[in-house]
């Protein structure tokens, strides 16, 4: 076997908290299928059979019971479940399941929608024997209104500063900006190998990555990396380029050292595998180099390589905030050729439905009512003279008589009564929104979740 | 109709005592044996009536013609086989079975060829003819031309599809336009990674396979040596992880197994000649795996096998081509290398080592610009180089005192098949009267005949022309210009009157004694 597929569903979506204090992220419906569909559905086209699944009690039980998930997904899921309140970090929980894990992993986050065509990723982890491959993207601007945003746009989060070499694939550099206190700092031994570094900021990480079993090993090993994206991927990129363990700083600490050569050791032994001498041979021979200028040979001699696919074109979505969120909503439904209107949704003649809305099923439409460029979720109701433009409507929503919805979010299970008028506002869950309000530009969540920081 | 049948039983049970003992039949007897099918074969078509020629050259499709053909050329044959499977020969059954599934296959040819409208029929008939069945007034035996190098033949192609969708192997498609010349070589993209429409965790191929796969397409292992070398590495790894199904024999479900590992790897790039080399001596040897052996045994046996291949005939091989070449380096000599070749590299450090005193001139080309690589090595050792341009070839040659070329292969008459401009500097350099050797160990010889570069030949990918100067890419769009096409070859021929000496690990042989070699070569095996 060559890979095996590791979903990362465990977490909490702490960015949006006003969405997911009662639905856990991977069950957040995007375009009226569960968030966890379309890692998924990413697998699955392209061939794996089996996806190991970290993930809480909670999902675990709705994947089990999701009738439309258990028939779309064709998989062997093998779901592992943690502990919510244990707070591991990805590192940790692929730790939990080291017994589990035989050959190279490709380990991917629950909240991606991407259409990638995956076998860029891959096939760079493959030629080049990579240690780690992973996918990012260009940024795209949102170009929706977000609810309960006062006004001007937040300085947009940490940056995240990424060096490739001049072919645009060989990771170099990463750092975030948070870690940078003064300015960037660059070592000389990497200018001295790459004197060309294009270092780019507008970048999205998609945290989809192809890791050798080695550095699960690793893992192991070294217990105080806890987060796949926080430690492991910016230390495998500096770990390119550190000494080997015949020069050292005479200054650092001599305890630290020990560690450290520990570690790193860890690293390199794990990596090699028998019939080196072959290989060793093979590419001696070959006529080939990954960079011209300097007298050293192809990838410098270096035994660990960090590779990357920026994708230019095409679809990549982190569904990690409340404007992610939305965005992916508008665009997702384009990507399926599924029905916008379900078809055990019962829509009356005398509405208005827009053809870039979708409906759910189970729905129940009443006369008069227009939708326009919205998402409605299964089982939902909603009566007469109901205006709905640019609005997510999850599942089980009642929606009364008159009410005139733009641009909003209303979370599942919520009532909004007659004659309500929500103008660019997230209802969360289980909310009533008394008949006759006026709320623009507001979060309505119970008084209970005020509280949660 | 009894004669034909007990001589074709006889014939039958030859062919599997022989298969039974273990041991190869020879080339002879391979001749002879088919060389008399073949008169079976045409025995039964002139008692069938009317001869297949009279079809072949019909310009009217006649479906009903075939249609009464078919049936009388399938009728024919069972009764033959009926009358044979009663002799109670339990293992002849494969045979039996494969005979008249040739003959199926013949008519259900002979009527499709019938029935195409006549399109393209001269050229069809002269390629097509070719492996089919044969005209018996030509001599019995026909070599049958590789899939690689008939791409502009479609019947060709559909066979080719068929059997890659057997196998589960993608196929790959060709990409942009082709020169006419050379319209019957594959011609793929860099852009379309033969990994495109695999699985992502690979199910049909071994991992193994599809990283040498991709690590060819994208030149990442090249050079004759190198990719031998990688692939014995790669089949060390299948061979590790080769389990035998219950119910068969590892010497020959092994050999199966490794079928459609090849298909996927020449269609990542096409087959060198010391790699297919490197695969026969491979599959000799896992057929020549004693039944009784436990698989663990054969497969430690396997992997020493390997491991003495390399070892003698790359690795031995070039320490004693370096001996012998480095006699015919003097001191003061100004040595001409072109492009990057393993060996020659190997020799040039070794003499330098042995403290002879010469320079190198490094000869390079575009496109692929692998002089730079030969000159990084040669550099780093020390020795003092000059780097030019295939342009400038005839300005510094009154310098030289020596060329020496490395060889992609050696062909059996003679000539030298290397990498593409090697002809060119033989050529100069025999104007100039300059001594040309050419390095090549004996692993990498091969029966092919070949005396011009289009016959057969490799096309890279075209866009490795397109260069960009001064921040402007002329040629970028050179797929919507009709009348150009972008010409990437790889390979030519040189022949032997330009090469003055062909240093072997058997020791220093003229370009004409190449065929002598591979005669000795196939006695000894």
């Amino acid at each position: 076997m060559e890979l095996q597929a590791v979903l990362m569903a465990a977490g909490g979506g702490s960015r949006m908290m006003d969405l997911t204090y009662n639905t856990p992220k991977p069950l957040l419906p995007v375009g009226n299928r569960p968030l966890i569909w379309y890692p998924l559905n990413l697998l699955e086209k392209v061939g794996f059979e089996e996806v190991i699944v970290i993930t809480t009690k909670e999902v675990q039980k709705a994947l089990s019971t999701d009738q439309r998930l258990k028939t779309d997904v064709k998989m062997r899921l093998d779901v592992v479940c943690i502990q919510e309140e244990a707070d591991m970090g990805t590192a940790d929980a692929l730790r939990h399941i080291q017994q589990k894990i035989k050959t190279d992993i490709l380990v991917v986050s629950c909240d991606l929608i991407t259409d990638v065509a995956l076998h860029e990723v891959v096939d760079l982890f493959r030629a080049h024997s990579a240690t780690l491959s992973m996918l990012m993207s260009k940024v795209h601007e949102f170009t929706e209104t977000v609810p309960g945003q006062k006004g001007k746009k937040k300085a947009g989060e940490q940056r995240d500063f990424v060096g490739v070499d001049v072919t645009g694939k060989r990771l170099l550099f990463m750092a975030n900006e948070a870690d940078l206190d003064e300015g960037l700092v660059l070592r000389k031994s990497i200018m001295r190998k790459h004197p060309r570094m294009l270092i780019k900021t507008g970048l999205l990480d998609a945290h989809l990555y192809c890791l050798k079993r080695s550095v699960v090993d690793f893992l192991v090993h070294n217990k105080s990396v806890t987060s796949i994206r926080g430690e492991l991927v910016p230390y495998l990129v500096r770990k390119q380029f550190s000494k080997t363990l015949n020069s050292q700083n005479a200054t650092e600490d001599s305890e630290r050292n020990q560690k450290q050569q520990d570690a790193h050791h860890n690293l390199e032994l794990l990596s090699t595998s028998k019939d080196e001498a072959l290989l060793q041979l093979a590419r001696e021979r070959s006529c080939w180099n990954d960079h011209r200028g300097d007298m050293s040979e192809a990838y410098h001699g270096g035994k660990l390589r960090c590779y990357v696919h920026i994708m230019e074109e095409g679809m990549c979505y982190r569904v990690n905030t409340l404007a992610a969120y939305i965005e992916a909503n508008r665009v997702v439904p384009k990507l399926f050729e599924d029905p916008p209107i379900h078809p055990a949704a019962v829509v009356s003649e005398r509405s208005l439905v827009g053809s870039d809305s979708i409906i759910g099923q189970l729905c129940h439409i009443s006369d008069r009512t227009s939708i326009k460029r919205s998402n409605v979720g299964t089982s939902t109701i909603i009566k007469e003279k109901v205006k709905i433009t640019n609005s997510i409507i999850m599942n089980g929503v009642t929606i009364e008589e008159g009410c005139n919805i733009q641009g909003s979010v209303i979370c599942n299970n919520a009532v909004i009564g007659r004659g309500a008028d929500i103008k660019y506002c997230l209802v969360g869950s289980g909310q009533r929104v008394e008949p006759e309000a006026e709320r623009t530009n507001e979060v309505i969540v119970g008084s209970d979740q005020l509280m949660e920081i | 109709m009894s004669m034909l049948v007990t001589e074709e039983d006889e014939k039958k049970q030859e062919i599997i005592r022989a298969k039974g003992e273990g041991k190869e039949l020879t080339k002879e007897e391979k001749q002879r044996l088919r060389k008399e099918k073949k008169q079976h074969k045409k025995n039964k078509k002139d008692d069938r009536g009317p001869p297949e020629k009279e079809k072949e050259k019909a310009s009217v499709p006649a479906p009903s013609k075939p249609a009464t053909q078919s049936p009388a050329h399938k009728a024919a044959p069972v009764p033959v086989n009926a009358s044979a499977s009663e002799s109670p020969v339990a293992a002849e059954k494969p045979a039996k079975s494969k005979a008249e599934l040739r003959a199926d296959r013949r008519a259900r040819q002979d009527s499709e060829r019938a029935s195409k409208p006549g399109k393209k029929e001269v050229g069809q008939q002269s390629t097509s003819s070719k492996p089919k069945a044969t005209p018996s007034e030509l001599q019995p035996v026909v070599k049958r031309l590789p899939e690689h190098v008939q791409v502009d033949d479609p019947a060709a192609l559909k066979k080719l599809a068929k059997k890659l969708e057997r196998q589960q192997v993608p196929l790959r498609s060709d990409y942009g336009y082709k020169v006419s010349l050379f319209s019957h070589l594959h011609q793929y993209s860099r852009k379309n990674p033969p990994t495109q429409q695999i699985s992502i965790p690979v199910t049909a191929i071994h991992p193994s396979i599809v990283r040498l796969g991709l690590q060819y397409s994208q030149g990442i292992i090249a050079g004759s040596n190198a990719r031998s070398v990688a692939l014995l590495h790669a089949f060390k790894q299948v061979i590790q992880d080769y389990s035998t199904p219950p119910n068969e024999e590892l010497s020959r479900d092994l050999v199966n197994k490794l079928s459609p590992y090849i298909s996927f790897l020449s269609q990542c790039r096409p087959l060198s000649a010391s790699m297919g080399n490197a695969i026969k001596y491979i599959k000799k040897e896992i057929s020549n795996i004693p039944n009784q052996c436990k698989e663990e045994e054969a497969k430690r046996r396997l992997q020493e096998c390997i491991d003495s291949y390399i070892n003698e005939k790359i690795i031995l091989a070039s320490q004693a081509i370096s001996k012998y070449a480095i006699e015919k380096i003097s001191d003061g000599d100004v040595i001409l290398v072109y492009g990057c070749s393993s060996l020659v590299n190997h020799i040039l450090c070794e003499a330098f080592e042995k403290q002879r005193k010469f320079r190198v001139i490094v000869v390079d080309s575009r496109p692929r610009l692998e002089g730079r690589e030969a000159l990084r090595r040669l550099v780093k050792k020390g020795i003092r180089c000059t780097y030019v341009l295939i342009s400038a070839l005839s300005y510094i040659l009154p310098e030289v005192s020596k060329v020496f070329l490395g060889a992609h292969a050696l062909l059996a008459n003679g000539y030298v098949m290397s990498r593409v401009g090697t002809s060119q500097i033989a050529l100069v350099a025999k104007a100039y009267n300059v001594p040309v050797l050419v390095c090549c160990e004996t692993y990498k010889f091969c029966e092919r005949v070949q005396t011009d570069s289009f016959v057969s030949n490799e096309l890279d990918d075209p866009d490795d022309l397109i260069v960009t100067r001064n921040g402007k890419t002329h040629l970028e769009n050179w797929q919507t210009v009709k009348s150009l096409g972008l010409l990437n070859l790889v390979y030519d021929v040189t022949p032997p009157d330009f090469v003055d000496l062909v240093i072997t690990d058997l020791g220093m042989i003229p370009c004409t004694s190449v065929p002598v070699v591979l005669r000795v070569k196939n006695v000894d095996q």
